[in-house]
Formats: structure tokens, sequence, C-alpha cells
């Protein structure tokens, strides 16, 4: 670092001292890449369990939000209030209250409440009610004029679910699914706040605890990219199936 | 081959009950092109819907082709609405299929095998001019070729019975006729029977055989397009030539059911020395047919005399100024 004492040039070393901020955190990346690559590892392993679940939960709640409202295939104005009102609650908590109000049942299924393992209960109890809601809307999407006609044709109802309503909607339930890894991706670093590790964890335990401005930039940087992959491929698998 | 007697409907929203059906017959001959003409909400729509029970009327009974559609429910329904083809005014494609895929779910559906299926779907493309279409998907395609492959689904599973509800609506004039020829040849084909719902006199014009006119619920005439234009005070033949609304005391208005060959009008002035001033009229192509209506004023001594001898001449005389 060298300064020289010229007016004119104090500029010049206030650029400097920004510079040489960069290029130590360049630095400073081998030593802590290790570290960065199991917290990545982490919040992939958490979001993508999160997903299947969301999937495997979310997307029957949304069918069934759907089928049973008035005019559905199954009208049942019973189960839909009911289902409605569980999605809200889901909906509606904040996800880092969700987290702790759920920590009994996540000690009850995974044994801890620590680690990324026991992070994904809460991530699944808070993508499921939202990926209900919008494959509730995708398919609401779905002209009602080719559901019709579906049933014209002899079409049994669980038929035009699978062969209708879901093909139908696909591109509109990819966007919600990205939409739902995204915000999984989000909530995974709250998660780190209360132990859930992952890159969240890094973030507040190495760059916020220990004012490591390096990993909570590493941290920023490794988020940023990871939402900027999943929406990229996303996007890409959307204007694939859009046949409209 | 369609016989609904007594079909009631009522549809509870919120606050009202708005009738939609309220008894009505409908008769369809087996090869016969039907029509059903009305402004929306009539209730045409849920007489076409309540045909293959996609409507469950409150009263009334439905059979086609000799069973009872009223009667049945789950399984049997569904395999009685195979032997039904629908159209509808969007078409009611799968955006997410081929051409070939739309045409083959009905053949899916039923669980037809995949070798079948292909064989059948290549017949129904040619059957309707697609068959470079195959490949295709719907948004690729204009709105007369979609209706095309609606028409080529809906035959699929070979009914005898074709519904087509609004199908040349979203049509241009062009495209309409093109549809409306292709759905006379298939009747003629395959001798299908077609109940359509329109909002159009054209089309019942152009390809109808007989035709019901709906109001509020109701069937306000119904019969074949021939007999019911040459009957007095007849709403079909009133919508199919607008005549000019000025009428005088002398103002008469004389149907042609058929064609004429005989120059009438000359004819009436030399014989009974009256005076002849066509007001409007027209002559049209209706179910086969030349058929014309003029509105005119006859005056002169023996204008009764004249009037009785177009009646003899099998002609319909109405006096508008009475």
């Amino acid at each position: 670092m060298t300064v020289i004492p010229v007016d004119g040039l104090v500029m010049a070393t206030e650029d400097t001292g920004a510079w040489n901020a960069v290029v130590d955190f360049v630095r400073a990346w081998p030593e802590m890449w290790p570290t960065l690559w199991l917290g990545t590892m982490d919040t992939v392993y958490m979001v993508w369990w999160a997903t299947v679940f969301s999937l495997l939960f979310g997307l029957p709640l949304g069918v069934l939000l759907v089928t049973t409202d008035k005019g559905g295939l199954t009208p049942a104005p019973t189960v839909r209030a009911v289902l409605s009102a569980i999605v809200n609650i889901g909906r509606s908590l904040p996800f880092i209250v969700l987290m702790v109000a759920v920590l009994t049942l996540t000690r009850f299924l995974v044994g801890t409440t620590l680690g990324p393992t026991a992070a994904i209960v809460p991530l699944s109890i808070g993508a499921i009610p939202f990926f209900a809601r919008l494959v509730e809307t995708s398919l609401r999407e779905v002209d009602r004029e080719v559901i019709e006609a579906a049933h014209a044709m002899g079409t049994r109802r669980f038929t035009i679910v699978g062969k209708v309503m879901l093909p139908e909607a696909l591109p509109g339930l990819i966007a919600g699914l990205v939409m739902t890894v995204v915000t999984l991706i989000s909530y995974s670093a709250m998660a780190g706040a209360i132990g859930g590790g992952g890159l969240g964890d890094l973030a507040i335990r190495e760059g916020y605890q220990r004012f490591n401005d390096h990993y909570l930039w590493a941290t920023v940087i490794l988020l940023i990219v990871i939402v900027q992959i999943a929406q990229s491929l996303g996007d890409l698998l959307v204007r694939r199936l859009s046949r409209r | 081959m369609i016989d609904a007697v007594g079909l009631h409907k009522v549809y509870r929203l919120k606050k009202r009950r708005v009738t939609a059906l309220k008894g009505v017959d409908l008769h369809v001959e087996p090869g016969e092109i039907f029509g059903v003409v009305g402004q929306s909400g009539a209730g045409k729509s849920t007489l076409l819907r309540s045909v293959n029970l996609l409507e469950r009327p409150d009263a009334g009974t439905v059979h086609v082709a000799g069973e009872e559609l009223t009667a049945l429910r789950g399984a049997r329904l569904r395999a009685a609405r195979r032997g039904i083809g629908m159209i509808h005014q969007h078409f009611a494609l799968l955006s997410s299929r081929t051409v070939a895929g739309n045409v083959g779910f009905p053949l899916e559906v039923s669980g037809v095998d995949r070798a079948r299926r292909r064989a059948r779907v290549g017949e129904l493309l040619e059957l309707v001019g697609l068959s470079d279409k195959a490949r295709a998907y719907p948004s690729q395609l204009s709105g007369g070729q979609k209706q095309r492959v609606g028409i080529a689904r809906a035959l699929a599973s070979g009914p005898q019975v074709l519904l087509s509800d609004e199908a040349t609506s979203a049509l241009d004039p062009v495209t309409t006729d093109s549809i409306l020829a292709l759905l006379r040849r298939l009747r003629d084909e395959l001798g299908l029977t077609i109940l359509l719902i329109t909002h159009e006199m054209d089309v019942i014009k152009r390809i109808c055989d007989s035709a019901a006119i709906m109001e509020a619920g109701e069937f306000r005439e119904s019969g074949r397009v021939l007999d019911l234009i040459g009957t007095p005070g007849s709403l079909l033949a009133r919508s199919l030539f607008p005549l000019p609304a000025h009428r005088g005391a002398d103002t008469v208005y004389v149907t042609y059911p058929r064609s004429y060959d005989e120059p009438l009008m000359s004819e009436l002035t030399r014989r009974f020395d009256v005076d002849v001033n066509i007001l409007g009229g027209g002559v049209e192509e209706v179910a086969g047919q030349s058929v014309g209506r003029l509105s005119v004023d006859l005056r002169g001594e023996r204008r009764r005399q004249a009037l009785t001898y177009l009646a003899e001449q099998g002609l319909l005389v109405e006096e508008a100024g009475k």
C-alpha cells in the first residue's frame, strides 16, 4: 500500500483503500472456502428436501383447494373451508415465529432441533401452504371450457386432474415451484439464525457475531448466485414448456 | 335421435332464482341438423348442456339414440357421453398437446391402445383436412383450423350425435362458411345428427333443416325451417328477412316458401289492375331452397282479389297494415 503525498491524489488514496478491501477479501477466499462450501451444501440440502416435501404435500393440497371449491370437480365447501383455513394459518405466521412454534414437532420427528436436517421440518411446513396457494392460482387459470370439454368426452374426474388440469397448468406450476425454492433459500438463511446451519448460519455466526465482513460478503454472493441459478433454470424450463 | 321432454332448470343464485328452462320439448330426427337460435341468456346453452347432462335438468327426461341419459350416473353416464360429440365456441383444445394429442384424447381416455389411436387420429385429421398439422400446437393454428381440430376430436369415438355450442361465433365470415360446409358434409357422409345453438340467424339459414327460436327459457316456435317460413306471423321469417319498418294501410308481406319462375308481380298488375310498389325484400337460399319475402304496397279496386290470387299460387300473404 503506497500513498503518494501529492495534492489532488487524496481521492486516489481512498479508491485504493476500497480496492485493497476487495483484494483482501479475494485473498481470504481460499481460507474461507472449505467452510463456505459446507455451508452451501447444507443450504442446498435443506432447500432440496424442503422442496421435495412442498411438492409432495403442497401439490395435492393446491389441487384439493381447487377441486373442492364450488363449481369444481368435487365441490365440498366444508372441506375447502378447513383446508383454506389451515393454509392461511401457515401463510400468516412469519417464518421466524413458525420455526420456534414447531420446535416440539421438529424434536419429535428428527430427534433434535439443531442442524440442517432439523431445519427441513419448519422449512417444509412454511413452504407447503405457500406452494399450495401458488398451485391453486395456476390451476384456476386453466380454461373452464377445456375442463367442460373433458367432461363431455366422458373423462373421469381423476383423469381430468391428471391429464387436463395439471398438464395445462404446468408452466405456471413450474414457475410457482421456482418461487417456492427462492423463498426457501431465504427461509433457510433465517433457519441459520436458530442453529439450522447453512449459509445463513455462517453469515450470522461468522459475519455478524464475529464481525468478519469477509464471511458476510461471501455468503451474500453465494446466496445471490444460488438464487440466480434456480431462477434461470426455472425460467428456461417454463419457456420450454409453454405452448400458449 | 334426440328426445327431450319437459326440461326444467332453475339456477339458484345468492338472492334470486334464474329460470333457464321452462318446460322445453326438443325432438331431433336422425340425420337432421337442428338449430336453436336466441339471444344470450335465452337458455339455449343450458338446453344444449342438458342433452349430454353437463347440466342435469331439475325435471324432464333426455333420450339420445334410445337411451335415457337422465337415468344414468357415474360410469354409465360417462360411457353414454362418449357417444355424443361436442364442439365449443372457443374450441376448448388442450394447449399443452399437439393437434394429434388433442384428437387422440377421447380415445386415450376410453383406453384405446396407442397403435389403434394413431391410425384413427390419422383418419380423422384427413377427414377435416388437417393431416399436415398433426404435430402443430393449437397456438400455431388459425381459428378455423382450431375448430377443425375440435370437430375431429368430437368425432374420434364415432358418435352418432354432435352438439355444437356456438361453434362459429368466434370465427370470421369466410371461416364460418367453411366450418358450416364441413358440418354439412360430415352430416351427409357420416349420417350425423347435429344439434347446434347459435345467436346468428345466418347459421340457421345456411345449414339447418329444423330450427327453434328460444326466448326466456322457452321455444317460441320450432319445426322444419321451410314450414316455419311458410307460417303466418313466423318469427323466423321475420328474423331471416328483415323488412323495412315503414308500413302503410295497404302494405302486404308476401312470402315465397319455394322458388317461383313466373313473373308474379307484373301478372298481378295486368290481371287485377292494381298498383304494386315494392318497399323492400330479399331472396335467400334456405335449407337448400330459394325463399323470398317482399314488402309491397298494393293499391287498387280489385286489391282483395289480387291478394286471394297470390294466396292461391301458394304464397303466404300477410296484411301488415292491419
